[in-house]
């Protein structure tokens, strides 16, 4: 899946498509199709209820800690997940497992310090939250603009990653054939999202997110298995068929970040703040009656990302065994083949299509998760409380969101096509690295630091967001090398490295801390109050709907 | 409450008797407040310096990863496998403090606040 930083190396291999023989398209989309059937089934039933802004954005605020917790799974999981750190460690070994690490550590952040106090606080957005106590018109805006351009990345690469995918599992090469595929995964996108609301795409995720790790798991068992059940054979099998020098390099960190330890460092810290700060995992702590289910979500969430990271550290080194690291290289689809090509070793085309169809439905989970957040933020923070000061009417504000979902399908579709072929790995990183600098400085200031004021939070917002956007455009991933956007013949390239987070994340903080310190105008003492009170105590938090 | 204060109100936050304010101050909230955070800030500094300074033995002293503990197990995949257990530890009792001690003490307060809500 394209959605990875560490996938930036490995470009145009979707152009030198081999066929695996025993790949059966229409097998792999009956199965697809059978799991579309289905969740449409579930989104239709879910949809029936909404009737009031609450029920849309939220499902009512129904849903209970462990159904939350597969939901957050399944928003979290996207095929960069399963596809992508699968490869990384089928070839690259540990630094493949380095990476999934930074994944889990981050959700501490979202458990310790974000969940409960967010739930407490806020009604449907981020924005309800950081604007509590400031200025409602600037910070809810400011809140908007950074939601908006992290679901935008986010978005974006998951579309472009459908398209390359669909070479894989579809044997469909053209750029015809992967726009038409875009096109089907955005078109049901936003059906499920206009017919389910947040209901129906949480029911979406749940189902997905408890189909992918039964299947990694059984997976994980089956290669467990042919190993004697002991770890330490399996890795000497891959070992055995290593191709790397040293062979057993590929159990020591280097392989893939060795030439740019910095780089690493800089994509962990942003991995790790960024999570807590990303949007759509921001709205899943709303979706449950209270901060004590919010809790139990982000609990059930630790374990079941935990288990599946565990999972992917099997099944990685066992594709590297089972299928070997150069096999993997070569076959269509590159570093991500890893996990297909395993599910086609242990269990045939079968297998393959069960991990195929997974690995779209994911997509289409994380795409639908991510609208409805985007959906959302414009609707309640610019629509409602900027455009229509508060005073507007909840139904309107409602179809607003409707129509922002057909619109933000169709630019992703759009957006999706246009960027086929193009190396737009770094999105998700960019994506994370937006969140950690723009929102998680604003969301812990405003949770944490009696002192924060307005201008803390819109500088901190708005510099965060474009000193990470910034050092991208003039970092190796848009000009400068040969696996850059524009190529090595044009360098415009002065930062030296991929991942801005080291550089930006201390100056959101630090913008965040001058704004405040710099503030001639005096926030309102009583707001302030009010919020520490109503976040630690959950007095007059938002109320789970009834029906 | 007069038209410009209204307007400040947060978005579905209504205009309430209680005084927050001093409410703060109340011992009671002070307690809560400083056992939550005294409980989650070293919490969250412990893991953070625990997951960089891994991050960067990982990144810049690969040889130290690199020595074998048992089996095929070197430090590296030990230390990585430590990771997952201090995440899962510190889950636990974050979640066994707070059924303990900062669940019973919030909602008592927020019993309070109800009540002095109403009058």
């Amino acid at each position: 899946m394209i959605a990875t930083s560490i996938l930036q190396s490995l470009p145009g291999r979707l152009a030198q498509a081999v066929e695996p023989a025993e790949n059966n398209p229409v097998l792999n989309i009956s199965i697809f199709l059978a799991f579309v059937a289905v969740t449409l089934i579930v989104v239709i039933r879910a949809g029936r209820n909404n009737k009031t802004a609450a029920d849309y954005y939220t499902g009512g605020r129904s849903f209970t800690g462990p159904q939350n917790g597969f939901a957050i799974a399944g928003d979290y999981l996207s095929a960069a997940s399963f596809l992508g750190i699968v490869g990384a460690i089928a070839v690259s070994g540990y630094d493949g497992f380095l990476y999934s690490l930074g994944f889990l550590v981050a959700w501490l952040v979202a458990l310790l310090l974000v969940a409960e106090l967010m739930r407490n606080t806020g009604k449907y957005t981020m924005a309800d939250v950081l604007s509590f106590r400031l200025r409602q018109g600037p910070v809810r805006v400011a809140a908007a603009t950074t939601t908006l351009a992290v679901c935008f990345f986010y978005l974006l690469a998951q579309m472009a990653g459908a398209g390359g995918l669909v070479s894989l599992l579809l044997g469909i090469n053209d750029k015809v054939g992967q726009s038409v595929v875009v096109t089907v995964v955005g078109g049901l996108m936003i059906m499920y999202v206009l017919i389910g609301g947040m209901k129906g795409t949480t029911w979406v995720q749940i189902i997905k997110a408890f189909l992918l790790i039964i299947g990694a798991g059984a997976m994980t068992v089956w290669v467990l298995a042919i190993n004697g059940f002991n770890f330490s054979a399996l890795l000497d099998s891959a070992i055995a068929v290593s191709t790397s020098v040293p062979a057993d390099a590929i159990l020591v960190p280097g392989l893939k970040y060795g030439e740019n330890p910095l780089d690493f460092v800089s994509l962990a810290i942003a991995l790790v703040l960024g999570t807590a700060g990303l949007p759509h995992v921001l709205m899943r702590f709303y979706t449950v009656p209270s901060a004590k289910e919010a809790r139990r979500s982000v609990v059930w969430a630790i374990w079941l990302i935990g288990a599946f990271y565990l999972f992917t550290l099997v099944l990685g080194f066992g594709a590297a065994a089972l299928v070997g690291a150069d096999v993997i290289l070569a076959a269509p689809g590159g570093v991500n083949s890893a996990a297909p090509l395993l599910s086609l070793a242990l269990g045939g085309p079968l297998l393959l299509g069960c991990s195929s169809a997974l690995a779209f439905a994911t997509i289409l989970a994380v795409v639908a998760g991510i609208t409805i957040t985007a959906a959302t933020s414009f609707a309640h923070d610019i629509y409602m409380s900027v455009i229509k000061k508060g005073k507007g009417d909840p139904d309107a504000e409602v179809k607003v969101a409707r129509r922002t979902v057909v619109i933000i399908g169709v630019l992703s579709i759009a957006g999706g096509i246009g960027v086929q072929g193009q190396n737009i790995a770094f999105l998700v990183a960019l994506a994370f690295a937006v969140a950690a600098s723009a929102n998680l400085p604003t969301i812990l200031y405003s949770l944490f630091w009696r002192g924060f004021t307005t201008r803390g939070a819109v500088w901190s917002m708005y510099g965060g967001l474009s000193v990470t956007v910034g050092l991208i455009i003039f970092s190796p991933v848009f000009s400068g090398t040969e696996t850059s956007m524009f190529g090595a013949g044009v360098d415009f390239a002065w930062f030296p490295l991929s991942n801005p987070g080291i550089i930006s994340i201390p100056i959101g903080f630090f913008l965040g801390w001058l704004g405040s310190v710099t503030s001639t105008r005096k926030e309102d003492p009583l707001l302030a109050a009010e919020m520490s009170v109503r976040s630690m105590t959950g007095f007059g938090a938002e109320k789970a709907v009834e029906h | 409450m007069t038209e410009s204060l209204q307007e400040k109100r947060p978005d579905g936050v209504l205009p309430s008797r209680i005084d927050y304010i001093a409410y703060e101050k109340t011992p009671k909230f002070i307690q809560l407040k400083k056992q939550r955070r005294g409980f989650v800030l070293p919490l969250a500094a412990f893991f953070f310096l625990w997951y960089f300074a891994f991050v960067i033995v990982a990144a810049y002293l690969p040889d130290v990863m690199a020595i074998p503990v048992f089996g095929k197990f070197n430090l590296g995949l030990v230390l990585g496998l430590g990771q997952f257990v201090t995440t899962f530890a510190i889950t636990m009792w974050y979640v066994s403090y707070s059924n303990r001690r900062l669940d019973p003490l919030g909602a008592e307060l927020r019993a309070e606040l109800e009540e002095m809500d109403k009058k």
